[in-house]
């Protein structure tokens, strides 16, 4: 446990020293769902529409250009090697580094929410679910996400290999994500689509961390 | 006591070296010696338990290495491990943390004195020279003394004459405290202790 805490404690730290990473992040996603009005056009009904799919593919490509991060900084000063050969599990430490990365970019999406549901009209209860779905699927993005970055960890050209290898993983997350919210909004009771999408993190939870762990293990061979 | 037996490796399908047996007591020194290539960093690395034999094994105290392993050796590899947004004194914080040692701030500046950088304990690493950040990774030697295996990774590179001289003392202090050491090296440097050996790899 203590090495949980003090893996996650240096990540928050470096994040401090380094706000642009996260804010890189944060203010991509706001920009992207900015876009999508100028494309489609100012028609009130349709944006309200689209407002819970575009706030999730935003999401989704938020998270695809912060992962390749995730583990590279540590590869290449040395930081990774002496992780794998420290007496601490493996497994505690990329759940500190998976838990860093969701507090500095997926929780932060999930609080931005609002911003786009006042660009695009939604409605106060579909805003809310808007964010519960962020909230509950931006972790499975950071679980699934770490195994594709420590499988691409040292590849040339990794972040496009990244995108392609995980944004299919991210269907599930997107379909029941945006699914909630549209459910909400055309009066459907929401609960099944934000049930799965809790089970997909709950699987995502065992899934992920172990096989960035394997990944990392070969990568470092 | 650290044992390998008939211990090959390879890198990208090529044979680097085969049947290295080695036996280290403690108080002994272990120089691996060899050209560019001949896999001095792959067989610290295998000793380390980081890449994988492709025969043969090692043996730390008579069993194959596992956790108990990991928690009796130190391994300093080519890259420093020191993180640039953090300072001199909360990245030893951090390493000997994570390598459970329970360590005072007292302690790490007397590490750092140790290697000639305690004014820069309060810098951030970004700002360090090559050879600083050198000494500022191998200050966790100086916080280390009750791990008994050591693997070094050419310990005495981008070091000058008075770093090397200290490193000298920290190394020999181990030995002298029945530590165990293996390093790699380019340069000649010696080490007092009770009992030296010194591999060999030719390909």
């Amino acid at each position: 446990m203590h090495s949980f805490v003090s893996v996650l404690r240096r990540e928050l730290q470096i994040a401090l020293r380094r706000k642009g990473d996260a804010l890189n992040v944060l203010v991509f996603f706001i920009v992207v769902a900015s876009l999508f009005p100028f494309g489609v056009g100012p028609e009130a009904n349709q944006l309200r529409a689209m407002a819970a799919g575009v706030a999730w593919i935003a999401a989704l490509l938020a998270a695809v250009l912060s992962l390749p991060r995730l583990f590279a900084a540590d590869h290449a000063d040395g930081t990774l090697e002496q992780m794998l050969v420290a007496p601490q599990p493996l497994a505690l430490v990329v759940l500190a580094k998976i838990t860093g990365h969701w507090l500095l970019t997926g929780l932060p999406l999930a609080l931005a929410a609002p911003l786009i549901g006042l660009q695009y009209g939604l409605p106060a209860d579909a805003l809310g679910l808007l964010i519960v779905s962020l909230l509950i699927g931006t972790p499975v993005l950071s679980f699934l996400g770490a195994a594709g970055a420590a499988l691409t960890l040292g590849v040339r050209g990794g972040g496009a290999l990244l995108a392609l290898l995980i944004l299919p993983l991210f269907v599930p997350v997107l379909v029941f994500g945006a699914g909630a919210v549209t459910a909400g909004l055309t009066g459907i009771n929401p609960s099944a689509h934000l049930s799965l999408l809790g089970a997909i993190l709950a699987v995502s939870s065992l899934i992920g961390p172990w096989a960035a762990c394997a990944a990392l293990r070969v990568a470092l061979d | 006591m650290l044992e390998t037996s008939a211990l090959a490796c390879e890198r990208g399908g090529l044979r680097l070296f085969s049947d290295v047996n080695l036996t280290l007591a403690p108080g002994g020194l272990l120089r691996v010696r060899g050209a560019n290539g001949s896999g001095k960093t792959t067989l610290l690395r295998t000793l380390a338990g980081l890449t994988r034999p492709a025969a043969g094994e090692v043996r730390w105290r008579g069993n194959p290495i596992g956790d108990d392993y990991r928690r009796e050796m130190l391994f300093l590899g080519h890259a420093a491990a020191v993180k640039d947004e953090l300072t001199v004194l909360e990245n030893l914080e951090f390493s000997s943390r994570f390598s459970c040692l329970e360590i005072s701030e007292s302690k790490i500046k007397s590490a750092l004195e140790s290697l000639g950088i305690a004014r820069l304990a309060d810098l951030p690493a970004r700002y360090l020279s090559q050879g600083q950040r050198k000494r500022a990774a191998l200050a966790r030697l100086a916080l280390s003394a009750g791990v008994p295996l050591w693997l070094l990774d050419e310990p005495f590179a981008a070091l000058d004459d008075e770093g090397i001289a200290q490193l000298r003392k920290i190394c020999a202090a181990h030995l002298a405290g029945g530590g165990m050491l293996v390093l790699t090296s380019h340069q000649d440097v010696e080490i007092a202790c009770a009992a030296a050996w010194s591999v060999e790899l030719r390909g």
